[in-house]
């Protein structure tokens, strides 16, 4: 049932269980995508799609604008730390906590490499 | 085997936490109640303004059933980052709090406090001396924003708090600490492991966050041994699994592998995590790897004026078509009479229902909204200047004449009357750096001070 759909891209929304963002401190905002599944995670992670390229595209920012991509296998995750451009209730900030900026995630998918069928470990 | 049970009621002192979950805790004969009270997640306002952002009654409920059960039995009640933000005003507010708990309840203990608030003459020393050094993404420090600051706290690590307890105290209430500070102060001063302890802390200091389902509002218990720690839930809603113990220590951190604290880093790049019967979950591995050079982070909040708002809605499309030139020609228009007054503010002006969460970030621009919510909001350097600009500002978007306009009495629908609210003072986050200390620094900086805390009739029966 699963073969088919992993031929073509897959909407992020149904492989994450957790996507969401807050602020790490007052002058840092990150973004977590905590995977479903951790066969899809190490699948996704080694296939090389989640770069600064795709992820400063969905913010409309500069790619070197974002601090870090860090992989945290033990929970199948995935952090993405970037600079506020306002900080935590400064004059001009539009979210004390950091957290409802992570729609432009929503509208990312990734596509899964056909071994990934066979025998999902979880 | 050393071992040590400690009992988090709630992410945050004031939240609340069912009372159920809090005696299956008190069942397991912890031998620490502990609890985080602060953050800086709301913002610069409370610890500019030294008020709290928690709730007096929440915070007071809280503590009542808290000192209740540990007081009687001995068990030490350890509360950090007193008053959401830890600076004196707020220590003192938590101090009333539960001077008058133990009043209403006839509890008689000793208890130590412990400020953390730091000399403004140590903080310019430090930074002459180059001892001050700015955190990712800010700017560094300068004298003049020091002056600026009311009030500067520094995140206390263990050490004061274990002095504390060292004097057989029943209560310790401290100032701004390191989150995890408080539940792992106790078990480390036994002996157990600095690393496990500081990691167990991170967890219990969200409270059952770490559980899934995850909750802010129900207590858990962590126990402490030798070369692991396990984490027990104490409600039959929830359970720790492997995957919502690992991911927790994702949460508001900037890098899952290494978080860095008072003194040195945890280090979790070895960490094992294992589920075990009735939802618990083991943590090993993890490190704790001592600085070279010992920091504390210190914080602070300056005002940078005061704030009025005005909300309103549109509902008319040709408006809400043309609307990025019409608030650019209101702006305009404001901003020449408002020079013409030697009246000097910023103007924001967001439009929810477009991008009024994201700003510049938003991707979807090309969808313009059937209805549209706008916060006019003026920072200005007196609450009178801030009335006033943002008086023009709506009354002349009010009658704004935009290009291909039908309906021509009146822009803006206004939900309330008056239709602008004066907020007062606005602060921003000024202060937060890390700062050299060595411990016998520490150690002068951050004494105790012990309180005799007595019921009014002086009998703790």
């Amino acid at each position: 049932m699963r073969e088919a759909q992993f031929t073509s891209p897959r909407p992020l929304t149904e492989l994450a269980r957790v996507i969401r963002s807050k602020n790490s401190g007052p002058f840092t905002l990150t973004l977590d995508i905590i995977f479903s599944s951790e066969h899809e995670y190490r699948a996704i992670k080694e296939s090389g799609q989640i770069t600064r390229e795709m992820i400063a595209a969905a913010y409309r920012i500069e790619p070197e604008t974002i601090t870090n991509i860090v992989f945290f296998d033990p929970a199948s995750a995935v952090k993405i730390v970037l600079p506020r451009t306002v900080a935590s209730g400064s004059p001009g900030d539009r979210d004390v906590y950091g957290a409802q900026q992570h729609a432009p995630l929503l509208g990312l998918s990734f596509t899964l490499p056909h071994a990934t069928s066979d025998s999902p470990q979880d | 085997m050393k071992q040590c049970t400690i009992l988090s009621p709630t992410a945050i002192l004031g939240y609340g936490f069912p009372e159920a979950s809090f005696a299956a805790g008190m069942a397991m004969n912890p031998d620490l109640i502990a609890v985080d009270a602060g953050s800086t997640d709301p913002g610069p306002y409370y610890l500019g303004s030294g008020k709290s952002f928690t709730d007096r009654a929440g915070v007071k409920r809280d503590l009542r059933i808290m000192l209740a059960a540990g007081v009687p039995r001995g068990i030490p009640v350890v509360i950090g980052t007193a008053g959401g933000c830890g600076a004196r005003p707020h220590l003192q507010w938590t101090r009333e709090i539960i001077e008058e708990i133990a009043a209403e309840e006839r509890l008689e203990f000793t208890m130590a406090l412990i400020a953390s608030d730091i000399p403004h003459e140590v903080v310019l020393q430090k930074l002459g001396a180059g001892r001050v050094l700015p955190l990712e993404h800010h700017a560094p420090l300068t004298a003049g924003t020091v002056g600026e600051t009311p009030y500067i706290v520094g995140q206390i690590g263990v050490e004061p708090i274990q002095r504390a307890l060292a004097a057989g105290v029943g209560v310790v209430l401290a100032g701004r600490a390191y989150d995890p500070a408080v539940f792992a102060a106790l078990p480390i001063a036994r002996g157990l492991d600095r690393g496990l302890a500081l990691h167990l802390g991170k967890i219990l200091e969200c409270a059952a966050i770490a559980a899934a389902p995850g909750s802010g509002s129900d207590s858990v218990v962590g126990i402490l041994h030798e070369d692991h720690f396990e984490l027990v839930p104490l409600s039959d809603e929830r359970v720790f699994t492997r995957e919502s113990t690992a991911a927790h220590s994702l949460y508001e951190k900037s890098d899952p592998y290494h978080l860095p604290g008072p003194g040195g880093t945890l280090d979790l790049t070895a960490c094992s995590f294992t589920e075990t019967d009735g939802g618990r979950v083991e943590v090993r591995g993890t490190r704790y790897v001592p600085s070279d050079r010992p920091t504390i982070k210190i914080e602070g909040a300056r005002r940078v004026g005061y704030r009025t708002i005005s909300i309103a809605g549109i509902r008319d499309p040709i408006m809400i078509t043309g609307l990025d030139a019409t608030l650019s020609a209101v702006r305009a228009r404001a901003t020449m009479i408002l020079e013409r007054e030697r009246l000097d503010g910023r103007v924001d002006i967001r439009v929810y229902g477009r991008d009024g969460v994201m700003g510049e970030w938003e991707p979807r621009r090309d969808t313009p909204a059937h209805e549209v919510g706008v916060v006019i909001d003026v920072v200005a350097e007196t609450q009178d200047a801030a009335n006033s600009i943002c008086s023009l500002t709506r009354s002349t978007l009010l009658h704004y004449g935009y290009p291909g306009r039908i309906s021509t009495a009146g822009n803006l629908a206004f939900p309330f009357s008056p239709s602008d609210l004066p907020a007062g003072p606005v602060f921003e986050f000024s202060l937060y750096h890390l700062m050299e200390l060595n411990e016998a620094e520490t150690e002068s900086l951050f004494p105790y001070e012990l309180v005799r805390v007595t019921s009014p009739t002086g009998d703790a029966s």
